[in-house]
């Protein structure tokens, strides 16, 4: 099944590094891994987007608590909670196909914020499958080139991730 | 509003700081050893730790012990701690130092010891730059280490290894190493040791879950058919005497894994012997075929259950104590889990025992025993006593009887640690020191210079075999220099027999290079490092020469049993086959 856990850890240097040992050291799955200091510049939040069974999902939320520099984790999947990701998409905007593009970035609410002659670079936010509905549908144009983020995700309502 | 002793307090610290010169991060580090106490440290000199050599040389208070290779620097310090129950240090230079230091950090970490190691790395200007003997130390290290730190700034020196030896020995113990650049130790800045350090990211569980331990509790006062199954966790957390005195309570029978020997006295009655891939018939049986399993401080590892389809048994309930949640329902699912401290969570479940007064049912229990007692007559430990030539166990034995039981122990790995295992019956903990998760050849003669080292006066044995004591040979030398009396227990079959075991029964008796050709004389070889060399090649001769070795109070004696080359370690569970399938004698 697919999870998505959010961590607190140390803003330090090399605790990336200790997250992503682990994953690759004891062989679990890492489709996504985002992070940066939160408002408390002592702090790093990081969403990581993962797939096991349940037993290794246990393994994986004890083995990150483990590490030392981690303060907090959370399976955000195992409550209500949003999930957002970025992305930048380039594609070969010409003659017919300008306008078409446009409207499709408007349906999926998204914001073209590069002009040339021959392309329009795309800004989208949302779910990853929303994501790749838009990257499904432009299929018909060219696309030059995409950039992700992979998802973040926070807990709805009053729960809350903070030390 | 006007506080006196407020103001003399601070005053006092003033003029403390204002005399405190500034000291070199060499110093502070040198400093931290002192204020935690640490006596010895065992390491190798090179480029990027002068600047601490040059601070151990000028004081007395850390004592360092110089090895022959940082291999050996390491498992001479993992010796030292798991048979005192202290922090064991060493100390190696950047590059090669640190790369040979890495299989001793990784056998450190296998079996949870608390080690403090320091390594000199290049400059900080210098770092990234494939300076002369760099190595990404914290890189190589991260995946065998509890954790480990680069100090880029001497004003984070103290603090650092503050944290280091906290981490090092609070929790699941573990080897924590700190990277020290060369200018760093060069650096100047104000020395305050903090007295104690708290860290928001790292508080590990002590005391068990109450519900859980009355849980716990109940499955115990119904068990007929009980099983108490105690590990490493029982000694690192120094609850040998706690667990005899709940067994006994309870007077169910218990067994040790590998890393837990001498955790419940061997020639108790209760106990039932080793379990696991070459533990007891009557000990794996007794697992297999239990109702409640009381685990303490062990961690279902694959040698010791073996295939965990064939363990699963629906009857059975399971109860585990571990400090390291990680560590319950990895390999099994169990039903109450208390994460915590051994010796805390004991004494809890002993107090709620007594003050429950029933006792479980005492004739189930009784059939119980009748049926273990049943599988003990299997007698699976029998050997030929009546042969020609030196069988490996009745060294043991006899070294065993020669001691009293009352040496440390030490081994390689191969055949000659099971036999050592089974064969010397320890009654206290801490006295048995092998490299159990790793399985680290090599391990044996310098772990036993640590534990020389940490109990001087006492008998040290390192039981060994000729492949795993050529790993570490060199340390021979080491032994001479600091007059370590260790009596080397040479188990001489010619050949990795752990390795050619395995081929007789698996592969169809191809020995392929598992023959060690061209021995040296071990007799010379002692001799030309100063020490003491015998070769015994009659069982009639074990005991005097045992005797004789021990007599030889201040000298290292190498004694080469030359024994019977083809005998196997039994009982064996085969990889992958259930507890209960062993290949019996
Ligand atoms: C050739 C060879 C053959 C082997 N054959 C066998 C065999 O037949 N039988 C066998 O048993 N082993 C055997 N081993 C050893 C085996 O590989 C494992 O190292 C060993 O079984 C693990 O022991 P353990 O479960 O006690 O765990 P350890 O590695 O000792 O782990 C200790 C556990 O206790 C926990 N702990 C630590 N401190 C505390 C505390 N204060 N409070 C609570 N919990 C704590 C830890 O979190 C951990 O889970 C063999 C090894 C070799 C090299
Ligand atoms: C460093 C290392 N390399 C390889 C092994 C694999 N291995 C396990 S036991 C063994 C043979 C040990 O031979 P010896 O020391 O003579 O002991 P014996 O089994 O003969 O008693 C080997 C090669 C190991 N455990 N460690
Ligand atoms: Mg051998």
């Amino acid at each position: 099944m697919r999870h998505i856990i959010s961590l607190l850890m140390e803003n330090e240097a090399g605790a990336l590094s200790r997250v992503a040992g682990l994953f690759s050291s004891r062989g679990y799955n890492i489709e996504s891994l985002t992070v940066a200091a939160t408002e408390d510049s002592t702090l790093s939040r990081m969403t990581l987007v993962t797939t096991g069974s349940d037993d290794v999902i246990e393994q994986i939320t004890k083995q990150l608590n483990k590490l030392i520099e981690v303060v907090k984790v959370v399976d955000l999947s195992e409550g209500n909670h949003i999930e957002r990701e970025l992305m930048l998409i380039k594609v070969r905007a010409v003659d017919n196909d300008r306008e078409e593009i446009k409207r499709m970035a408007d349906i999926f609410r998204g914001r073209i914020i590069d002009v040339t002659d021959k392309s329009y670079t795309i800004e989208l936010t949302g779910t990853g499958s929303k994501l790749d509905a838009f990257v499904e549908a432009m299929n018909r144009t060219t696309i030059l080139e995409t950039v992700r983020t992979g998802a973040s995700g926070i807990g709805r309502g009053e729960r809350i991730l903070k030390v | 509003m006007f506080n006196p002793t407020y103001i003399a307090d601070i005053q006092h610290l003033e003029t403390q700081e204002s005399m405190s010169a500034e000291l070199t991060g060499a110093e502070i580090t040198v400093r931290c050893l002192q204020e935690e106490g640490v006596e010895h440290i065992f390491g190798y000199p090179g480029g990027a730790v002068l600047f601490l050599y040059d601070e151990l040389f000028k004081q007395d208070k850390v004592r360092h012990i110089l090895v022959r290779h940082e291999q050996a620097a390491v498992h001479a310090a993992d010796g030292y701690a798991r048979s005192s129950n202290k922090i064991g240090v060493a100390l190696v230079t950047s590059g090669p130092g640190v790369t040979n230091a890495v299989t001793g950090i990784a056998t450190a970490y296998m079996d949870s010891i608390p080690l403090v190691i320091i390594s000199g790395q290049v400059p900080t200007h210098a770092i990234g730059l494939d300076a002369f003997q760099e190595v990404d130390t914290v890189g190589i290290t991260r995946p065998c280490v509890k954790h480990n730190f680069l100090v880029k700034d001497v004003t984070e020196l103290a603090a650092t290894i503050k944290k280091a030896f906290y981490i090092a020995s609070t929790g699941r113990p573990g080897p924590v190493l700190v990277d020290i650049p060369k200018d760093v130790s060069q650096q100047k800045t104000k020395f305050a040791y903090p007295e104690r350090i708290t860290m928001r990211s790292y508080n590990p569980n002590i005391r068990g879950h109450a519900g859980q331990i009355k849980k716990a509790v109940q499955l115990i006062l119904e068990a007929r058919r009980p099983m108490i199954y105690t590990g490493g966790g029982v000694i690192l957390s120094n609850a040998a005497a706690r667990l005899t005195e709940l067994v006994r309570l309870l007077r169910f029978p218990c067994t040790n894994t590998l890393m837990g020997l001498g955790g419940y006295p061997a020639t108790d009655r209760q106990f039932v012997g080793m379990l696991g891939m070459h533990g007891t018939y009557e000990a794996n049986m007794a697992m297999q075929h239990c109702d409640v399993l009381v685990a303490v401080g062990a961690r279902f590892d694959d040698r010791v259950i073996g295939n965990p389809k064939h363990f699963y048994n629906p009857d059975r309930k399971i109860i585990h104590i571990d400090i390291d949640p990680s560590s319950i329902s990895k390999r099994v699912k169990v039903d109450v889990p208390i994460v915590g401290n051994v010796s805390d969570v004991l004494d809890e479940l002993i107090k709620l025992l007594e003050l429950r007064k029933e006792k479980p049912d005492q004739s189930t229990l009784d059939a119980w025993w009748a049926q273990i007692d049943s599988w003990r007559e299997r007698d699976c430990l029998r050997y030929d006593r009546t042969s020609a030539i030196i069988k490996p166990q009745m060294v043991v034995e006899t070294l065993y009887k020669v001691t009293n039981g009352d040496a440390f122990i030490t081994s390689d790995v191969g055949q000659h640690q099971m036999w050592a295992a089974q064969f010397y019956k320890f009654d206290q903990p801490r006295r048995w020191i092998n490299s159990g998760g790793l399985g680290t050849m090599g391990f044996g003669l310098p772990s036993a210079m640590g534990v020389q080292m940490a109990n001087p006066g006492a008998h040290v044995a390192c039981i060994t075999g000729e492949a795993s004591i050529q790993m570490c040979i060199q340390e021979l030398s080491t032994c001479k220099q600091y007059h370590l009396p260790l009596k080397i227990i040479n188990l001489n079959n010619r050949y990795m027999g752990m390795v050619r075991q395995w081929q007789e029964f698996f592969h169809g008796n191809r020995y392929a290079e598992s023959y060690m050709d061209a021995l040296p004389d071990f007799v010379k070889l002692a001799e030309s490092y100063g020490h003491v060399g015998m070769r015994i090649e009659q069982p009639g001769d074990i005991e005097a020469a045992l005797q004789e070795a021990f007599k030889l109070k201040g000298r290292l004696v190498f004694m080469d049993f030359v024994t019977d080359q083809t005998e196997n370690v039994f009982p064996m569970v085969p990889g992958g086959k259930g507890l209960s399938e062993m290949i019996l004698v």
